[in-house]
């Protein structure tokens, strides 16, 4: 473990030593980048198979808490880059305080989360045996919508029904139609949203542990290898989000 | 054996960087509001990939590290790439039942009698 940033027997120079980290984090990001690149994968097939259903499902995202989660987000990977500078420029009280800034933003970030997980489960639309699309076009108060907002969901559900419907099939089937295809949505959005979160919680911990260290002044322009290094983990989280938030919640605005 | 310095980025790009990307996300906000077609799906994974490249180049310093680094970093695209054109090169050239279903066209014609059941 290095204690202050002192030469390693390995390496010729600090410099040296300090590139070998950063490369190390860039291979450890790449196996990222494919990681997630497996479900953009999945849900680009997906997408060009069931375009009608995963419109519908996207239009039934909050996009201003979307909107409002990508500005938290990407305000904290600044707060992380300015915690870098700090650091880097040997301003040890600062670098705590960039590295909270970041913190509160990412769990702020989890909080607006929570919120639209607990409004799809009201709205039925985790997938599972209760998942039900069309069940804000029948429950108006349930769903809490206004008068024009629950007439755009019910002309929404009935533009899917239609768009479901292929030759000699019936109202009923083109629903269920519907109802799967959108389920597959709303699998995708949870599985990919979740990592994406799932990677922000193990981010908050690191975070943490950090706060903890820099408090103690252990960063500085000799040594801010960790600092550098969560730092282009969290810079990852926040481009996996720029393509999230247009791809799940922006498919089909147009239309709406 | 030349070494590669530290490079420090100053908080003016910082902060520059921040203010581009707040306003690529206003940006795909509103462009996708406006019907475009299949070119609205263009146009924001456009504005994605730009504020990707952004993250990338300067607050990961990308455009500052070694060039040993940025082979390593362009790798990983390069592999993403195999992954994704090859893997869609298939899926985009077959006719699967589900895509059948969404080609609009064709479903609205009832089957002839003694006429084959594909248009």
């Amino acid at each position: 473990m290095h204690r202050t940033g002192e030469l390693y027997g390995q390496f010729q120079t600090l410099e040296q030593q300090k590139e070998s980290a950063t490369l190390g984090m860039w291979v450890f990001l790449i196996t990222e980048i494919l990681f997630f690149g497996g479900l953009f994968l999945a849900y680009t097939v997906n997408r060009h198979a069931f375009p009608t259903a995963f419109g519908v499902g996207g239009n039934m995202l909050d996009l201003n808490l979307g909107f409002f989660n990508t500005i938290v987000l990407i305000a904290s990977s600044f707060t992380m880059a300015m915690s870098v500078w700090s650091a880097q420029t040997s301003r040890r009280k600062a670098v705590p305080a960039w590295l909270i800034a970041t913190l509160l933003l990412g769990s702020a970030f989890l909080g607006i989360k929570v919120v639209e997980y607990k409004q799809k489960f009201d709205h039925h639309l985790i997938p599972g045996h209760n998942f039900d699309v069309t069940y804000c076009s029948r429950n108006q108060v349930a769903c809490g919508l206004g008068d024009k907002e629950f007439a755009d969901e019910q002309k929404e559900i009935r533009e899917g029904i239609e768009a479901e419907k292929a030759p000699r099939m019936s109202e009923e089937e083109a629903t269920v139609a519907l109802n799967a295809h959108a389920q597959l949505y709303f699998s995708l959005y949870f599985g990919m949203t979740g990592l994406h979160a799932l990677h922000m919680v193990i981010g908050a911990g690191l975070l943490l542990w950090l706060i903890f260290e820099g408090f103690k002044g252990r960063f500085d322009a000799n040594y801010n290898t960790p600092v550098e290094n969560i730092g282009l983990y969290w810079h990852f989280v926040d481009i996996v989000w720029i393509f999230l938030f247009p791809l799940l919640y922006l498919i089909n605005r147009h239309l709406a | 054996m030349s070494e590669h310095q530290e490079h420090i980025v100053s908080p003016k790009i910082y902060l520059t960087i921040l203010i581009v990307l707040l306003i690529g996300t206003g940006a795909t906000v509103y462009a996708a509001k406006i019907d475009l077609g299949r070119w609205n799906i263009v146009l924001a994974l456009t504005i994605a990939v730009t504020k990707m490249t952004l993250v990338i180049l300067f607050f990961m310093h990308g455009k500052y590290s070694a060039r040993r680094t940025k082979l390593i970093i362009a790798s990983g695209f390069f592999w993403l790439a195999i992954m994704l054109v090859l893997t869609l090169a298939d899926y985009t050239t077959r006719h699967a039942e589900p895509s059948r279903s969404q080609l609009a066209p064709v479903r609205k014609l009832e089957p002839q009698p003694g006429a084959p059941l594909s248009a």
